[in-house]
């Protein structure tokens, strides 16, 4: 760490006691902020507010393990992925890349750390050149950081081809003659080029049908095995998630509300935005759906322009009270929860409490 | 099923893997419906036949034995000292008030006029393509600084420059070609960057930066190739417009100069004798109608065979047409206009 170590830093670093699992740590994100200015109209746009869509997130990404990111759409989960890969600069903040600064560099000397995170996006409509055949979109990476040429490249395409379950004869074909299935894969093979380290998947199935995005979970997972990838997976569905992830982060408004192992964070949520998240959940058993509470949170999500004050969460929360208008809370460890489990909440849900329904009118909201 | 039958299975079965897969690119499918549109196809002969004809210009005047510039002031000129008329003393499309064969003054006019469109489009896509590209995808200063040298250029009265350069520099042909590149670039650049400015949002081009493309390889690689549709269009566009701008200025005595031909010039010269040598006027008047109407019907043949819904439009011309011949109702229904494509996912 190159800044002074300040109180709140020391606290927020997700697994500060796991001395043994340091040599693990891959990425470490610290207090990453990315704010948008908002311009406003007329001849000389002047900035006339920030959108804080990333604000003061830490996570840790270890070796070979999956990272799972949580949150509705707007909370920051994408903007934190793109300053991560240094797609996007970050306005404060540290990024280590096995323990290297790699925040905010130049291009030219982002150019190694490139080859260790790749991404898979979303859309495999849009990630996808259309004008370009498939095999010249695979070989991207072996062009770009010339590592491959001619036939040798063609090669190592068409492995690469075979091994996300693509017909290799098709190297000739244009993205717009594949499924949406196969686009994707096109796009894992692409990211698994050059063998990165990491890849960061912005939530790589969500534009797949669901018998779709198993084969690809089961390709991805069958991949992390082989090759010792870690994943930071970006999804906003919780049971997708779940099966992939060993840790999971749940961002609400650019802030981590609960991080911590996959299993206590289900099982036993500690923040009520994690409760409400996953009380929210389609459930695929039918008695378990039927028994279960729903949370139901009223209004929409603030805008991150204006975000409310204390905790961000506390005009939808059920449990709000004064403190939490006023005062912000820290990621820390609840009494009774293991120490790799952190939660954002002055009064965090206890085990087997009920939350009453959000009743309470919007209060504070910024719109 | 028959044993021929079977027999037939196995052997395309068999054949199939030999034959390398191959995905259908843009320009193929572009080439394809093009050469369905008759208008195009003819535009394209005539083209094609135009060049030939400039090409073998000297071919042609030394088989007649009239150089472009040789004045025949015997077999040339009537008696009265006027020009003959298309078919006398081996003069197919007569003379000039000087006695010059018009049939070699036109061919060697049209490797002019050919020269100019041609060199003036390279320069003008070339340049408009790569200023429209910076601009659009760099943005901030850079594309406030060209985009308003874009708008300026627009904004410039053609002739008064070129005027004015001729006057300066003298005219020539290095000074209308030029000019008229000067005044091409900008219209190309301003499509270019828009659609730059547009392409750049795409998700694939951030891929290619998470991968660690290069500024420059991404436009040229990733962007280049998605606006090469509507630059073909312009480029061929361009080429009839260019030809027509020569013309002008040679005509007005600011392009070419005599005793060169050139179908502005000679146009210049018929002023004054079409009343009595209709030819004079009638000959290079049609060769430039006809050369720049081919380019313009071609541009648009371009322009409908890049749009995938053309293939849509053929279709239901086609059942339209069948339709009327069965004697059925000629009415239109809306599901010939939504036709299925046969032509594969790419018009999904």
């Amino acid at each position: 760490m190159t800044g002074p170590i300040t109180p709140e830093t020391a606290q927020v670093d997700p697994w500060p006691t796991d001395a043994d699992l340091t040599d693990d740590v891959l990425v470490r994100v610290e207090n990453l902020v990315k704010h948008f200015p908002v311009k406003g109209s007329g001849l000389v746009s002047r900035t006339i507010g920030q959108v804080q869509a990333v604000d003061g997130v830490s996570l840790t990404v270890r070796r070979g393990q999956t990272l799972g990111l949580v949150g509705e759409t707007g909370c920051g989960k994408s903007t934190l992925a793109r300053c991560i890969a240094g797609l996007l600069p970050a306005t404060s903040g540290k990024v280590y890349f096995e323990g290297k600064d790699i925040t905010n560099l130049p291009r030219r000397k982002m150019q190694p750390f490139r080859r260790d995170i790749q991404m898979i996006f979303q859309d495999p409509y849009g990630a996808l050149n259309p004008r370009r055949r498939v095999g010249s979109i695979i070989g991207d990476p072996f062009a770009i950081h010339k590592t491959a040429t001619g036939a040798a490249r063609k090669k190592a395409v068409q492995e690469l081809m075979e091994r996300v379950g693509l017909n290799p004869e098709h190297y000739n074909r244009f993205p717009a003659e594949f499924s949406g299935g196969q686009r994707q894969r096109i796009g894992v093979a692409r990211a698994l080029a050059l063998r990165p380290k990491l890849i960061i998947c912005d939530e790589p199935v969500s534009a797949l049908d669901v018998s779709i995005q198993a084969q690809v979970l089961n390709l991805l997972a069958d991949l992390q095995k082989d090759f010792g990838l870690a994943y930071l997976f970006i999804a906003h569905d919780l049971e997708v998630v779940r099966h992939v992830s060993e840790s999971v982060v749940v961002m609400y408004l650019g802030k981590v509300a609960e991080v911590g192992p996959k299993n206590p964070v289900y099982d036993t949520p500690r923040h009520p935005y994690t409760a409400a998240l996953l009380s929210a959940a389609p459930a695929a058993d039918p008695e378990a759906a039927a028994s279960r509470q729903r949370i139901i949170l009223s209004g929409d999500v603030p805008s991150p322009i204006n975000p409310p004050s204390g905790c961000r969460f506390h005009p939808r929360c059920p449990k709000a009270q004064e403190r939490c208008a006023t005062e912000v809370p820290e990621l820390e460890v609840k009494a009774g929860d293991m120490p790799t489990h952190l939660t954002t909440c002055h009064f965090p849900v206890q085990a087997g409490e009920i939350l009453a329904r959000s009743g309470r009118a919007p209060r504070g909201e910024a719109r | 099923m028959s044993l021929s039958e079977l027999e037939f299975q196995a052997q395309t079965l068999g054949a199939a893997p030999a034959q390398a897969i191959e995905g259908r690119s843009q320009w193929r499918l572009t080439w394809a419906r093009l050469r369905r549109d008759k208008m195009a196809v003819a535009s394209m002969i005539v083209i094609i036949v135009i060049a030939i004809l400039a090409l073998l210009a000297p071919v042609f005047a030394s088989l007649l034995h009239h150089g472009p510039n040789q004045v025949f002031p015997n077999s040339g000129l009537s008696s009265t000292g006027g020009p003959v008329s298309p078919g006398t003393n081996g003069f197919y499309f007569g003379t000039d008030e000087l006695g010059r064969d018009l049939l070699v003054r036109v061919l060697y006019g049209a490797r002019i006029s050919l020269f100019v469109g041609i060199t003036t489009t390279a320069i003008a896509t070339v340049a408009g393509v790569a200023v429209g590209l910076i601009s659009g995808f760099f943005g901030g200063l850079v594309d406030a600084v060209l985009a308003r040298f874009i708008d300026t250029v627009l904004a410039f009265p053609f002739l008064v420059l070129a005027l004015s350069l001729a006057v300066v520099f003298g005219p020539s042909l290095t000074i209308v070609i030029a000019v008229i590149s000067f005044f091409s670039w900008a219209a190309i650049s301003r499509i270019v960057r828009g659609q730059a400015l547009s392409l750049k949002e795409n998700q694939y081009i951030e891929a290619a930066r998470s991968l660690g493309a290069s500024p420059w390889r991404i436009m040229f690689i990733d962007i280049l190739p998605n606006i090469m549709a509507p630059v073909l269009v312009l480029a061929t566009l361009s080429i009839p417009a260019a030809i027509v701008f020569e013309a002008t200025l040679s005509f007005l005595g600011l392009g070419v100069q005599p005793p060169t031909a050139s179908w502005g010039n000679i146009l210049a010269g018929a002023q004054s004798y079409y009343q009595i040598a209709w030819w004079y006027l009638v000959f290079p008047a049609g060769a430039l109608l006809i050369t720049t109407l081919a380019f313009n019907l071609l541009g648009d043949g371009v322009r409908d065979a890049l749009d995938p819904r053309t293939e849509r439009i053929f279709a239901a011309r086609k059942k339209r047409r069948r339709r009327i011949w069965a004697g059925g109702p000629a009415a239109v229904g809306i599901e010939s206009l939504v036709a299925p494509s046969t032509d594969g996912p790419e018009e999904a």
